[in-house]
């Protein structure tokens, strides 16, 4: 297995797919407490157009595509603050908009258009060193930020009242956590895809929750947990020759139902040790009664 | 009412409170001394919860000023405590009661740090000794009891150290023993701490609230009255009673009669 390492490009997979496990445990553990999941998909889907865009004014693919996920996730945002119910609709129609804003500028443009495909499920096994250094300055920039507000964002997502009450600034807060989320999203869909993205963003988190004790622990083992799956796909993909992207997605997805799976069997273990002590009271009450 | 400076909290002076055009609180004014113990009661729509998040600072008056120690703006400064209506949304958020409490205790110099001082932790663990759940203090929110996470709100906003607790329909979620519990460690708490609540309960307002403030769209102040019969004739004579639907719950009062009301 070492001697894929010998090969550029694997190791720049491996260490682009490790960047986006960092930054995806730690926007996506932000992203699940706080529900901002559907506001992500919007997002990711919304910067199609900014990828068209891009192709079609000649623009380099980066400037189009943050500008639009950015312009698009403080529309999201500035919806959702004001009136939470009613945000869904919003980020659907931004979603669809979007996408098909893209598509209808890529028709437009002249020459060469980019595959759908690769915008949706990425080339991690092609990522130049530039963008990797683009990536590894995301990562350090959210990560400080992240560091830095830990504690306000930590109250925010528990009890945004409270948070206000106690001096919070929960508006510019959530604003930056939203354009946090557009541009991890941006970077990381250049190199793995959006749909990976998504996957990364949500499932190593939701599984980390339910074990975890703080928003630290979660974002550590998310990211963690983010590392595995992309190892685990990448070598898939290497022996059996298969789409890297889609081969990374099905582990996280194999390990998502896994871990529903171990949650029912503790869940039942847990009822059966309490029915075990229950029945030895039930039997001793009983067994009282009869003498 | 008397009116010594020093033991002014909140001042609240013709506030008016409007929303899509109509004033959802109108002219209200309310004064809340140190030590003070008052139920804001009145219908539903009726203003409450509006109430509460402008003293709170989360709302801005169209008219009108409430100063929180003399300050134009509460949020922030510690002053108080607030203990919200829901102790039921993000339940799976991963964190333990302790974390929750500890919490309370966030100021814009915990800016870049993670952990929490040995102070602080053990503050925390004396606010939900106060309220008799330490020994949960280590189980994540998710594994606790509706009022279990009551009281661990309750020792969030007690362990800031604030001078005014602010309650929102508290024990919305308790059943009846709970309440008795909960609301006699209120009384216990009101020793050294101010507090305004939202509730509903007449017979709980009775016999434990200092002062009563009718809310319907405008404010009636109740300064003191002495027995639950009291109460009753505070509903009756209240120029905000019209569009209460009180009746129902007075009666039960007079049916039933504690023999409590105010006895400190």
């Amino acid at each position: 297995m070492i001697e894929v390492l010998h090969y550029e490009f694997m190791r720049h997979a491996l260490l682009a797919g490790l960047l986006a496990a960092v930054v995806c445990g730690v926007i996506g553990t932000l992203v699940i407490v706080n529900r901002l999941v559907f506001l992500s998909g919007g997002v990711a889907h919304s910067a199609y157009g900014g990828v068209g865009l891009a192709f079609f004014l000649g623009w380099p693919y980066m400037i189009g595509a943050t500008l639009f996920a950015f312009g698009s996730a403080m529309i999201m945002a500035a919806v959702s603050i004001k009136s939470k119910q009613r945000t869904d609709t919003i980020i659907g129609v931004m979603w669809s908009v979007g996408m098909a804003a893209g598509i209808l500028l890529l028709d437009l443009a002249p020459g060469y258009n980019v595959d759908l495909m690769s915008y949706l499920f990425g080339s991690i096994l092609s990522v130049p060193a530039g963008d990797l250094v683009v990536m590894a300055i995301v990562t350090l920039v959210v990560l400080l930020l992240v560091a830095y507000f830990y504690s306000d964002l930590l109250l925010m997502s528990y009890d945004e009242e409270f948070a206000e009450v106690k001096g919070v600034p929960v508006r510019p807060l959530y604003f930056m956590l939203i354009g946090m989320v557009a541009v991890t999203v941006v970077m990381v869909v250049q190199v793995v895809g959006l749909i990976l993205v998504i996957a990364l963003l949500t499932i190593p988190p939701y599984i980390t929750e339910k074990y975890t004790r703080s928003l630290l622990q979660m974002m550590v083992f998310s990211s963690l947990l983010g590392m595995g799956f992309i190892l685990g796909g990448l070598w898939a993909s290497y022996i059996y020759d298969l789409t890297s992207g889609a081969a990374i997605i099905f582990v996280a997805g194999t390990v998502f139902f896994l871990s529903l799976g171990v949650d029912k069997l503790i869940a039942m273990k847990k009822r059966r040790v309490w029915l075990r002590s229950h029945q030895s009271l039930e039997s001793g009450r009983t067994g009282i009664v009869d003498s | 009412m008397t009116k010594t400076e020093s033991k002014v909290l909140v001042d609240i002076s013709s506030l008016c409170y409007t929303n899509g055009g109509v004033d959802i609180l109108h002219d209200i004014n309310l004064t809340v001394n140190r030590g003070d113990f008052i139920a804001v009661i009145g219908p539903n729509g009726g203003g409450k919860t509006t109430l509460l998040k402008l003293i709170l600072g989360l709302l801005q008056p169209t008219r009108g000023a409430i100063d929180v120690r003399g300050l134009r703006r509460a949020s922030g400064t510690g002053a108080i405590g607030y203990v919200p209506q829901h102790v039921n949304h993000n339940l799976n958020f991963p964190a333990t009661a302790l974390d929750v409490v500890l919490m309370g205790n966030h100021s814009a110099s915990r800016r870049l740090r993670f952990g929490n001082s040995r102070r602080e932790v053990m503050q925390a663990h004396e606010a939900l000794e106060k309220l008799g759940i330490n020994d949960c203090a280590d189980r994540k929110i998710v594994a606790l009891s509706g009022g279990q996470r009551q009281r661990v709100l309750i020792a969030r906003a007690l362990v800031g150290q604030p001078e005014l607790l602010v309650l929102d329909e508290p024990t919305a979620s308790i059943d009846t023993k709970g309440q008795t519990d909960f609301y006699d460690m209120l009384k216990e708490l009101n020793k050294d701490l101010t507090i305004l609540m939202v509730c509903h309960d007449l017979m709980i307002v009775a016999s434990y609230a200092k002062s009563i403030a009718c809310l319907n769209r405008r404010l009636h102040y109740h300064d003191s009255f002495r027995s639950s019969g009291d109460v009753i004739d505070i509903f009756y004579s209240c120029s905000v009673q019209e569009m209460c639907p009180v009746g129902v719950i007075t009666q039960n009062i007079k049916d039933i009669r504690p023999v409590g009301g105010k006895d400190d």
